[in-house]
């Protein structure tokens, strides 16, 4: 798996958790920044799942696949569900939702991490 | 014209299950479905004999989040009723796994959604059904005054 892409995937994931904590304090509803941001997060899961099921193909590394792809495929619906859902609950509800669901992205990048085991090919 | 009766308020919980801060709920628990149902389905699938109770627990889990986001969708009388004793196991579950998996390791030779409060899952198992009963008391069907002395 890709360190870079991970990283980057964990970067935006934590950066939008934050400015969706910000944003809930202060009560606002879901912004168009944070769809933005959330768009953004998905092109990188896209990117990810695709690299992810290369290299999980290519690698010699005794894994459990099921469970690498299932969080991949997982990650990638997520920030879309959440999406939908803000959309029809424009309150702090909203935000809180897509609070939740970037901090499952994160969750479940961390452990892509452990399943992949580290740095590597 | 056209105008469809308004069904009698005692029928129907006070506010719909799954708007406002149940839009956020059903998301939650539709990411524990999923989630349960998943390390279930590994669990069982891989070594069904290695931890028998362990993966019972994810399995019952597993259908307690399936049927809780289900009757917060669905709504209505039964769906809260229905709903009210899932979160209800499910605050046993979590209370009880989470002890035992302290005080009793060897009971538990591997994980459960519920081992260690839901450690595994940022403690959200254990705040979630807290979380689902305020909403389900909230959302309580008033009382029809026919009922009333």
């Amino acid at each position: 798996m890709n360190p870079w892409l991970y990283g980057v995937a964990l970067v935006l994931a934590g950066a939008l958790a934050v400015l969706l904590a910000v944003d809930l304090v202060r009560d606002r509803a879901a912004q168009d920044s944070h769809f933005i941001g959330l768009a953004v997060l998905e092109v990188v899961m896209l990117v990810q799942l695709v690299g992810g099921v290369v290299a999980l193909a290519r690698t010699e590394r005794d894994l459990e696949g099921a469970v690498f792809v299932s969080y991949l495929v997982t990650n990638l619906l997520v920030p879309v569900v959440a999406a939908f859902l803000a959309l029809a609950e424009r309150s702090r509800v909203g935000t809180t939702i897509l609070l939740l669901g970037v901090a499952t992205v994160a969750g479940l990048e961390l452990r892509l991490w452990d399943v992949w085991g580290g740095p590597g090919a | 014209m056209g105008r469809v009766p308004e069904r009698p308020a005692a029928a129907q919980p006070a506010h719909p299950l799954s708007e406002g801060w149940g839009r956020a709920l059903v998301f939650v628990y539709g990411l524990f479905a999923v989630a349960a149902t998943g390390r279930s389905a590994v669990q069982l699938g891989l070594e069904p004999g290695k931890a028998p109770l362990a993966y019972s627990l994810s399995l019952l889990a597993a259908v307690l989040y399936l049927v809780a986001t289900t009757c917060l969708l669905l709504g209505g009388r039964t769906g809260w009723r229905v709903a009210g004793v899932a979160v209800a196991i499910e605050l046993v579950g979590v209370l009880s796994v989470g002890t035992l998996s302290y005080v009793a390791t060897d009971l538990f030779p591997d994980k459960t959604v519920w081992s260690h409060f839901g450690q595994g899952y940022g403690f959200l198992p254990l705040v979630l059904p807290f979380a689902g009963l305020a909403w389900l008391r909230h959302t309580a069907p008033r009382r029809s005054k026919a009922t009333l002395p």
